[in-house]
């Protein structure tokens, strides 16, 4: 069937659901790169009008990849819970929008709903959605997990300590976490991307990560992120592995350019549980995802990228992950071209994991290709706090001298929990405090120069 | 009126920002200011314009044959930026051009100088490459060099397969990093044409005086020219039995 609408005087006629969802996705350089995304302004309205009016049916009816080839679809479809849709069968697109927004819409309805809401439902949505509706959305929306600490608890946002080096030094590490951890961050993970992909230097990592979360009791997890396979060997090896990585994507083939499938998310999730590793909860997955690895993998079957990413929510919800971070303005401006696509990329992605009921944290960051600076950071940072984020990173003066791009920093964490009231997890707050770190109200207090935490690592390194 | 952090004696075990010290919860003037000043180099690169008459004179001083000067399909860096689909293919002009080269026996090695995402690295350090490399690959023919405007990696398959080549090197600005704007790439690709993958190619990254240097970059490099025409490969197979963990093959999308 075909899909048609009129914008002033000009007729436009979409060939299938895919086309009309791309088509009505707001500018991105990716859709463009792809030759998918609307011709004019006139065009983009076209689609969305179309979508509007669609049955939120229609995309239980028709798979935008078909089910026969992608086993992501087939996850989708399999999983689908019809009687939590229930309360939304009946409505359009448009109507949706109305019914999320709608005040008697509120945590619990959506948790409820989440189950029965498909990726592709919720990119379509979104698609109509203003950046202030995809904050009052996911603002309702709560998703709580747990391993050493619970993140996701109203009022808090928890910090990846991100303590990157370009060779893996582990001094340099160890310095970088340090300061982390002095300025009160770490309750998500702290999490080091290797630049090695050698299995005994791994090894030394989750042994350091391992010792001084066990040295000083402190209530979070670690995570090497590595390839999941390197990850399963580290299991069998003994190493002690609290959180399984992997970056993933919303088609079959996308995944498959990573070198995964859902038969080894499940391998590398029952082996993290084995360790038993968790203390207040068992949440043991983190996965990394952003718009644009279909279409550079060219595993995108002509479905825009935003629709692809919210596909990747499906496989992420499968594994009841502890993090799932969407890596927004990583990948580069012919993707994500400004500071503009990459805000309204990242309240996405945020909506769209919250509403299929996932504990979405972002990487709010930019590299140096991109038309974007310090300023979007900070931008972004306030939109997502004011929408419940779950999770943000933290990485020393917000440059990352391992990956080469900006996020944010130490600091970005301290002004946004100050602007907006927002603590720490429960937990890693009562640590920060009892290690003399914070006060009752959550302020960093001055640090001594002889800290227990200093006079440790000093100790260590002479 | 900032509070220092009490533990800045750390800050000389990385080059990570850190121990910065605050003012209220926010950085310290001379911080963001050191931040910023970064930020702007590394965007200048990016958009800095390739001076390819620079290039050409310095290389004429080398002592090198004349250069052969192409464009991508990029016109401007706008557009390079958005479409790297373009940026992987010779303008009409250029690739006729190429066509129209008749060397005399079929080079062993081309080699593509490219902008990449890095003018600022090309100029500072590709001909202090070449200038090292070139007597390490004595015995091999080498083609002309290709200069290239708004160009990628992937251009370097149609320049290696229009000039007849068995291997294409290609040198080109990477991703500048906030503390690496001068940062240059090398990839090679054994039998280039078009439609090579990148898990076909062996890069490697960081090269500048402050990472790999120019001389270290160049000993690696002409081993693995040297390694891949006589296994006839690039890519992972190369890899594995190399050792030497700065030869990975490229395995993430390009940069």
């Amino acid at each position: 069937m075909s899909y048609r609408a009129s914008v002033g005087s000009q007729g436009y006629r979409f060939a299938d659901l895919r086309e009309v969802l791309a088509r009505a996705s707001p500018a991105r350089s990716g859709d463009a790169l792809a030759g998918i995304a609307a011709q004019s302004a006139a065009e983009r309205m076209a689609a969305r009008l179309v979508l509007a009016d669609l049955p939120l049916r229609r995309f239980l009816d028709a798979a935008l990849i078909p089910y026969e080839i992608d086993e992501v679809t087939r996850l989708i479809v399999d999983s689908h819970d019809a009687a939590a849709f229930a309360p939304v069968a009946a409505l359009t697109v448009g109507e949706f929008r109305e019914w999320l927004l709608d005040e008697a819409t509120g945590e619990a309805k959506l948790a409820a709903l989440a189950p029965g809401i498909t990726p592709e439902m919720a990119a379509a949505v979104s698609k109509l959605m203003r950046n202030q509706d995809l904050i009052a959305v996911a603002r309702k929306c709560r998703v709580v997990t747990a391993f050493r600490d619970t993140i996701g608890l109203p009022g808090r946002l928890a910090v990846r300590l991100q303590p990157n080096h370009p060779t893996d030094d582990a001094s340099g590490i160890a310095a970088s976490m340090l300061d982390g951890l002095m300025y009160g961050v770490g309750d998500a993970v702290i999490g080091i991307n290797p630049a090695s992909d050698s299995l005994p230097a791994l090894a030394s990592l989750w042994r350091m990560l391992d010792e001084l979360i066990g040295r000083f009791a402190i209530p979070t997890q670690s995570c090497v992120l590595t390839h999941v396979s390197s990850q399963i060997r580290a299991i069998e090896a003994g190493l002690p592995v609290d959180l399984v990585f992997q970056s993933i994507a919303g088609t079959e083939a996308a995944n498959a350019g990573f070198g995964i499938n859902l038969a080894l998310l499940r391998e590398a999730r029952e082996a993290a549980l084995s360790l038993k590793r968790g203390t207040v909860g068992d949440n043991v997955m983190y996965f990394e995802t952003g718009q644009g690895s279909a279409l550079s993998a060219n595993a995108h079957h002509g479905v825009d990228q935003q629709t692809c990413e919210a596909r990747a929510y499906a496989v992420a919800r499968h594994f009841k992950p502890l993090l799932v971070n969407t890596v927004v303005g990583f990948i580069g401006p012919e993707y994500l071209y400004d500071g503009k696509q990459i805000i309204r990329a990242g309240l996405e992605d945020h909506f769209c994991g919250k509403l299929l009921g996932l504990p979405m944290g972002c990487d709010i960051c930019y590299t140096n290709h991109a038309e974007a600076d310090q300023d979007d950071i900070d931008n972004l940072l306030v939109l997502l706090g004011t929408a419940g984020v779950n999770f943000i990173m933290g990485v020393p003066g917000g440059d990352d001298i391992m990956l080469n791009y900006q996020s944010t920093s130490f600091h970005d964490q301290l002004f946004v929990r100050q602007a907006l009231g927002l603590q720490r997890a429960p937990e890693f707050a009562a640590w920060l405090a009892s290690m003399g770190l914070i006060d009752g109200a959550g302020h960093l207090l001055p640090a001594s120069p002889d800290h227990r935490l200093l006079a440790d690592l000093r100790r260590r390194l002479s | 009126m900032s509070r220092p952090d009490p533990w800045q004696s750390l800050a000389t075990l990385t080059a990570a920002r850190i121990a910065l010290g605050r003012a209220g919860n926010s950085l310290p003037t001379a911080a963001v200011l050191s931040f910023d000043v970064a930020h702007a180099l590394a965007r200048d690169a990016v958009h800095q314009v390739l001076d390819v008459d620079g290039l050409v004179a310095r290389w004429r001083e080398m002592g090198g044959a004349e250069p052969l000067v192409v464009h991508s399909q990029a016109i401007d860096r706008h557009t390079y930026l958005q479409r790297p689909d373009l940026g992987r293919c010779l303008d009409e002009a250029s690739a006729a051009m190429l066509l129209a080269q008749h060397l005399p026996d079929a080079p062993d090695v081309a080699i593509v100088i490219a902008d990449g995402l890095s003018a600022t690295a090309v100029h500072e350090n590709a001909l202090p490459l070449l200038d090292a490399l070139l007597p390490l690959l004595d015995g091999l023919r080498i083609a002309p060099p290709v200069i290239a405007r708004q160009g990628r990696v992937a251009l370097g398959d149609e320049v290696g397969a229009v000039l007849g080549a068995r291997l294409v090197l290609v040198i080109l600005g990477e991703r500048p990093g906030l503390s690496s704007p001068d940062s240059l790439g090398a990839y090679l690709t054994f039998a280039p044409k078009i439609g090579r993958l990148d898990a076909e190619r062996n890069c490697l990254s960081n090269i500048r005086p402050a990472g790999l240097t120019p001389a270290a970059a160049s000993v690696k490099l002409a081993w693995l020219i040297r390694a891949a025409l006589a296994r006839q490969l690039t890519g992972i197979g190369l890899k594995d039995d190399s050792e030497t963990p700065a030869l990975s093959p490229v395995l993430k999308a390009e940069r």
